[in-house]
């Protein structure tokens, strides 16, 4: 591939690696957590008076728990340092001065220093209930998990229950329009107390309160819910991954100042320092001015593993605008210097022109710097590709909300059908649809040829030696004609391929693996090139920059990374997903990621920080499908719940929702100009969107970008365009050809 | 529903029992009560927490069934070594015993000869993956090819003509695209919405597409032309390609007027065509015949119980085709009748009024036998066993009698023959044991002796079927539809050396029946033996593809039935006009289809040298002798 122009390698050898924290930005929330904790209630505000400058209790015990690591290692200068960095009091690191700046720490936090010098174990100090139980002894809990060990001995557990129904009693009869609001807190509230139960060994009344309240949680948390009632003692919850999110992260509930007064007000009344602690330990509170939202509103939202997303987090400046494309004139002579905006935003709705088409100087005020990622230099054979797809373009079929009827009637649309037993498990197609891949069960990947044109090896070194290499069809040469086939196999994973994507230049493929690798494959010699070591577990999904050299995979590490293709190491790794990463697109301007998970969230990182500049949660299973619309603005992804949910990368928000398949979907694309979504489900159909209706539709809409609370009108089936069943085939790939055909690939399960 | 919701969360433990059993069979005798339940708990929720985890991977495989690898791939993710040799396709059951107060669950695990496996011939190399592109829609229009689902379902067919105010014209609606093709029933809702409007009876729109005409002529010609390889495709498209809905006014009319005008004529041969192009389109799951039974029906009828079908009855085997028909019309009303059309009652009492005419000719009669007989059992007690008398004695009447015609007579030995044939196994079964040659003809008068010789027969062949399943060793459990030689080739998913312990003679072609019902998560496996014994010189394989064709068919074997679950084959004989025959020697096939609880025997004799139809009769001992076809095809010469 070619060489990169001030390699973003070097350049960022610092920031290499930026991750964030898995509990999420934490430093961000202070001013906010510190507001709620000096409106506590009760002891908790005394804790608060005691606390050290540091900042969130979490963050210290999280500090606590690396000195310790380092005092413990002999490592007591960098402690020191830390310590003095950190600009905590000398007596934490002192023995005897623990107890006092731990009773400060986390209202009540019970950590378990796990040897019995106890450097930093504490006494558990009785947060509000008075009595305390004694700590727990001889927990032989590694060191670092300390930080994890959140659940304490917080009061009768025979009380849990009267406090739940007390707290459900309440929000059942507060006005309407806050019910809804204050509805949200009853599912980490009945989590959280459930694992307090769980891990003070109560286990009988942890059953019995699992029976009595799961039945009135929201029944997108059901899943969860079944992994929860699965644990039923202790010794379960070590290692437990969805348990781990629980503890590690905050559930953000986003509540309206009023609402939150009223819970507030009823907890104090009442004394009910047991669901208030909770509340302030485990849940972060996102509390906005203004009209409470309506349970549409939130149901829209809600569903995440960790609940949605803060507000801060997606505030964050998102070039979503394209790439200025090199103007390439058709002799060949002239450099890619004077640029010019081909791809314009603003241009979108105008046919396609050719090269010498209008042009218009402005830059995308939205777009990136050209040069804002190192991106490979376009050779000549990419030049010709790309006057191929001009040449293409104008031959597009147009489409667009004037010609809706007609739409349904100018998009044939036919599906590769597969008749194997090894069960496919992803399918490509090249930007021209010239070749398919499919990866399979059996560990094997295939390329097909779907032109006329037959697949050639190039031929052997030797054989190489004796061709003229002068001649003008020496690329036509160097290709072996007697390997020509149909179709190729390669061979090298030892495990199910799941992700599959073919360079931009067709030179390439890349796959991923059950065997934690991912490969990179000639297509010119049909052998694998690299084995990407680096994610321990499956890789779900992995794929190609639009303009080549990058990838991005990601896996059940739960971290997606990004990859050079000249580099074995990830350039970036973003962690930050609570579970699986099962979805990985690259934004079409290559500056972003897009990454779909199994904690139903969606995020976007910045390609150059490594930040998470976008949380979207909204789902209620997870997420299989993503697709960039061409202008960069939007995207839209799909999940198990069989929804599409599309959404305004620039603002950030939730702009619709297509109802109408009822398994989960694999497949979302755009066709070339934008203006349809396919989408393609496990339930045989193929589904095709207005989308230029559903995003005009909320542009006339005046929606509030600063509260981020959104109105989705149910105009699924308005936005229909088309259903067309296959013969019990799930489709797993769609692609739009350059000509706006969709093709359809999948596999035939008789 | 929350109710629901707990029932099913409520967290379920492995019992302790088991956790015992597995303690002993590692040599862990005395296990407290409390370690079990300590470690059932503790079991349970591992298997949980894998389970959950291969969840992932079937998702992540695109699949909506978890298999034995996502369970090896979870517990890898785990760091647990994954179970090994546990790879199958299909669902294992489990196997239950008790005894001694233990109750247990176990896998069976049949010992397989070696020798056998080797002796047995390898099936197809399964085929490899391989790429078909079609279209899926054109221009928003499906087009109907047999790679897309039907553009009509059955529902839509049947509500189109049981509701025919509602405007659906199916093929059109993609207009409406918005409520498209994925509801397959219409959705309920259209009905309140078109409420309002003037409901008028939609002009029926049964125009065809050129290409749908030029389908209809080909198809029509190549079933009643000469070639008989044609017919073969011909009728195979009709049995299964989806988009026929359009066309099946055409067929029908085809049919019922091409019977009427071929009777007339005595055309023997194309009335077999006519029959095979029914079958061909009953066995088209997607067709909805209902609409078109009034047409077909009669046609049917008039194949079994015509005076005359041919034009020198004394040579021509019309027997089979009255045989065929009537196995036909017994799969129509076992699938059509309903308590409105009252379909089998109408044609039972037709049949039963032409049985008890004394003037009826031998033809008719013979017709109106074999069509009661193939409605089953119960109807063979009720009506056909005490007109046993009767019949015996008009058949003698024209035995002994002076000679009349010649044609009587052998209408007289058919009909001999086919009462013997069928009640023969009837009265096995109900009557108990001892058959008393004289009290079979105070019982039965002139066919006694006869019948209680059949009858004995029939109860040997049933012990002798017994004895040699108790001895084979070619037992071998196939879960569904491997028992397949030849088959089309999506076959072998085993690998290459699916063990499909069959002997195949050299001639023979199998074709494996579909099975029963496909959605049934675990049919009792099933025990087939096929054994063969050929006589004589080896066939001349003839054109015979007719019944190759049709065993394949689906319909057959989806209709399980104590009855007329053997494939419908024409017999026919040397000599008669249709010049599709051939004398060949005789062999037999015998396929047994025994569930596997062993508790039931079927057997089911063809002596159709080029194909053999594989019974599957669920419950009951339906029991023949294998010589008595033969018989009755060898008798007329």
């Amino acid at each position: 591939m070619a060489a990169v122009q001030g390699s973003i390698v070097d350049a960022k050898e610092e920031a290499d690696i930026k991750s964030e924290p898995a509990t999420d930005g934490f430093g961000n929330n202070h001013a906010n957590e510190a507001g709620v904790l000096s409106a506590s209630p009760g002891s908790s505000a005394a804790a608060g008076n005691n606390k050290p400058a540091a900042g969130a209790p979490e963050d210290q015990q999280t500090l606590l728990a690396v000195l310790q690591f380092l005092r413990k290692n002999k490592l007591s200068e960098s402690a020191e340092i830390l310590r003095r960095e950190a600009g905590l009091p000398e007596e934490v690191l002192d023995p005897k001065g623990a107890d006092s700046a731990g009773s400060g720490l986390g209202s009540g936090a019970d950590i378990d220093g796990g040897d019995a010098s106890a450097l930093l174990s504490r006494v558990t100090v009785s947060a509000a209930g008075g009595a305390k139980a004694p700590t727990k002894a001889g927990e032989d809990q590694p060191d670092v998990n300390v930080v994890l060990s959140a659940y304490s001995q917080q009061g009768d557990p025979a009380l849990y229950e009267v406090y739940y129904s007390g707290l459900k009693k309440f929000i059942e009869s507060v006005l309407d329009c806050h019910r809804a609001e204050l509805s949200q807190v009853f599912y980490p509230l009945f989590v959280h107390m459930y694992l307090e139960l769980v891990y003070n060994n109560h286990e009988g009344e942890a059953k019995a309160f699992f029976e009595k309240f799961s039945g009135d949680q929201e029944c997108y948390y059901e899943e969860d819910l079944r992994i929860l009632s699965s644990l039923t003692k202790k010794e379960h919850m070590r290692g437990n991954e969805t348990l781990l999110d629980f503890r590690t992260s905050k559930f953000v509930l986003r509540i309206s100042r009023d609402s939150y007064q009223l819970l507030k007000r009823h907890l104090q009344e009442r004394q009910n320092n047991q669901i208030w602690n909770i509340i302030q330990e485990h849940l972060y509170i996102d509390i906005f001015d203004g009209m409470p939202r309506s349970k549409s509103q939130i149901d829209a939202m809600s569903g995440s593993l960790a609940g949605e997303a803060k507000r801060e987090a997606n505030k964050a400046k998102v070039y979503y605008g394209l790439l200025k494309e090199p103007e390439i004139e058709l002799p060949l002579d002239d450099e890619d210097e004077e640029a010019e905006n081909e791809e314009g935003k603003p241009k979108k709705k105008k046919p396609k022109k050719d090269s010498t088409g209008s042009k218009s100087k402005k830059q995308d005020p939205n777009a990136p710097s050209q040069t804002r990622i190192p991106l490979p230099e376009l050779k000549d054979s990419d030049k010709l590709d790309k006057i191929m797809y001009m040449k293409e373009s104008t031959k597009r079929i147009l489409v667009g909300a004037d010609q809706l009827v007609a739409i349904s009637f100018f998009f044939p649309s036919f599906s590769f059908f597969m008749s194997p037993l090894q069960g496919l498990t992803a399918v490509d197609v090249t930007d021209d649809s010239s070749l398919i891949a499919g990866g399979f069960a059996d560990s094997t990947v295939r390329v097909w040829s779907v032109t006329p044109k037959k697949l050639r090896k190039v031929k052997t070194a030797a054989d190489l030696n004796l061709i003229d290499k002068e001649s003008d069809d020496v690329l036509e040469r160097i290709m072996d004609d007697k390997t020509a086939s149909e179709s190729k196999c390669l061979y090298g994973h030892s495990g199910p391929v799941y992700g599959i994507s073919f360079s931009p230049d067709r030179n390439y493929l890349l796959s991923c693996s059950e065997d934690a690798t991912v490969r990179l494959w000639s297509l010119l010699t049909f052998t694998c090139l690299v084995g990407y070591k680096g994610h321990n577990y499956p890789v779900w999904d992995t794929q190609f920059s639009p303009y080549g050299y990058y990838f991005i995979s990601g896996g059940h590490d739960r971290v997606a990374r990004l990859w050079a293709t000249d580099h074995h190491q990830p350039l970036r790794i973003f962690a930050g997903h609570l579970a699986d990463v099962t979805c990985t697109r690259f934004h079409p301007n290559a500056n972003y990621v897009a990454t779909g998970s199994s904690d139903r969230t969606i995020r976007l990182w910045d390609v150059l920080t490594g930040n998470c500049v976008r949380i979207f949660t909204g789902h209620k299973g997870p997420i299989h499908a993503l697709a960039f619309s061409p202008n960069g603005k939007f995207l839209a992804s799909g999940a198990t719940d069989g929804r599409v949910l599309l959404w305004d990368i620039g603002h950030g928000l939730m702009v619709g929702e297509l109802k109408g398949h009822t398994e989960c979907i694999y497949s979302l694309r755009f066709s070339r100009d934008g203006e349809i979504l396919g989408s393609g489900s496990m339930d045989n159909t193929v589904r095709l969107w207005d989308a230029m209706k559903a995003f005009d539709d909320l542009e006339t809409d005046d929606f509030t970008a600063a509260t981020g609370h959104i109105h989705l009108q149910d105009n699924s089936q308005e936005l229909l365009l088309g259903t067309y069943m296959t013969k019990s085939t799930p489709v797993v790939h769609l692609h739009f050809t350059r000509r706006n055909l969709l093709l359809a690939a999948g596999a035939y399960n008789p | 529903m929350a109710e629901e919701r707990r029932q099913k969360q409520c967290s379920v433990s492995l019992p302790t029992e088991s956790m015992k059993a597995m303690a002993e069979s590692v040599g862990v005798g005395q296990l407290q009560e409390e370690s079990c339940v300590a470690l059932s708990e503790e079991v349970s929720y591992r298997i949980k927490e894998i389970a959950q985890d291969a969840l992932k991977f079937m998702h992540h495989g695109k699949r909506r069934k978890l298999t034995t690898s996502d369970i090896d791939n979870a517990l890898k993710l785990k760091n647990v070594e994954p179970l090994y040799g546990f790879q199958a396709q299909e669902f294992i059951p489990f196997r239950f015993a008790s005894g001694g107060g233990r109750e247990l669950h176990f896998y069976e695990e049949k010992e397989v000869d070696l020798s056998d496996i080797i002796n047995t011939p390898l099936p197809r190399v399964p085929l490899d993956v391989s790429l078909k592109a079609h279209w899926l829609s054109i221009e928003g229009v499906q087009p109907s090819i047999p790679e897309n689902p039907p553009p009509a379902s059955k529902e839509q067919q049947k509500a189109e003509s049981t509701e025919p105010l509602k405007v659906v014209k199916p093929g059109q609606e993609e207009k409406g695209a918005i409520q498209g093709k994925g509801q397959n029933a219409p959705a309920p809702d259209n009905k309140g919405k078109e409420k309002g409007l003037i409901r008028l009876k939609p002009r029926s729109t049964h125009e065809l597409s050129v290409e749908q005409q030029l389908y209809y002529k080909e198809i029509t010609e190549a079933c009643v032309g000469s070639c008989e390889a044609k017919r073969a495709e011909a009728l195979q498209s009709i049995a299964t390609d989806p988009g026929l809905y359009q066309m099946l006014p055409r067929f029908s009319t085809f049919i019922s007027e091409g019977v009427r005008v071929n009777v007339v004529q005595n055309n023997l041969a194309l009335l077999i065509y006519l029959m095979r192009m029914v079958k061909a389109l009953m066995d088209n799951p997607t067709l909805y015949l209902e609409k078109y039974l009034h047409e077909l029906i009669p046609a049917v009828v008039t194949c079994i119980v015509s005076k005359q079908l041919c034009l020198r009855p004394d040579v021509d085997n019309h027997w089979a085709l009255r045989d065929f028909a009537a196995r036909l019309m017994a799969q129509s009303c076992k699938t059509f009748s309903t308590t409105t059309n009252n379909i089998q009652s109408r044609i039972t009492k037709t049949l039963t009024k032409s049985l008890l005419d004394d003037k009826t000719q031998w033809t008719t009669r013979y017709g109106s036998i074999a069509g009661l007989a193939e409605l089953g059992a119960d109807v063979i007690k009720t009506l056909i066993l005490p007109r046993l008398t009767v019949e015996g004695a008009r058949i003698k009447a024209v035995m002994d009698g002076p000679v009349v015609s010649n044609i009587d007579r052998i209408g007289a030995e058919h009909v001999q023959s086919l009462l013997l044939k069928h009640c023969a196994s009837v009265i096995a079964k109900i009557r108990p044991q001892p058959d008393n040659v004289e009290q079979y003809r105070t019982d039965f008068g002139y066919l006694g002796p006869m019948l209680c010789s059949h009858v004995m027969k029939a109860r040997t062949q049933a012990a002798l079927q017994a004895q040699q399943v108790n001895r084979t060793t070619l037992t071998i459990t196939q879960p569904r539809s491997t028992l397949s030689v030849s088959q089309s080739g999506l076959s072998g998913s085993g690998g290459p050396r699916t063990p499909s312990i069959i002997k195949v003679p050299s001639s023979l072609t199998l074709m494996s029946p579909r099975p029963g019902t496909p959605s049934q998560p675990s049919p009792p496996a099933t025990k087939y033996i096929v054994m063969g014994t050929s006589a004589g010189a080896a066939s001349t394989q003839q054109v015979i593809t007719l019944s190759s064709s049709q065993s394949a068919s689906p319909v057959t074997s989806t209709v399980p039935s104590a009855t007329s679950t053997l494939q419908p084959l024409v017999k026919l004989e040397p000599g008669s006009g249709s010049g599709l025959t051939a004398s060949r020697p005789m062999q037999k096939y015998i396929v047994v289809s025994l569930p596997s609880s062993a508790s039931s025997l079927e057997t089911k004799s063809s002596v159709l040298p080029s194909s053999i139809s594989s019974t599957q009769v669920d419950g009951g001992i339906k029991l023949e002798r294998s010589d008595s076809p033969a018989a009755s095809t060898q008798s007329p010469h």
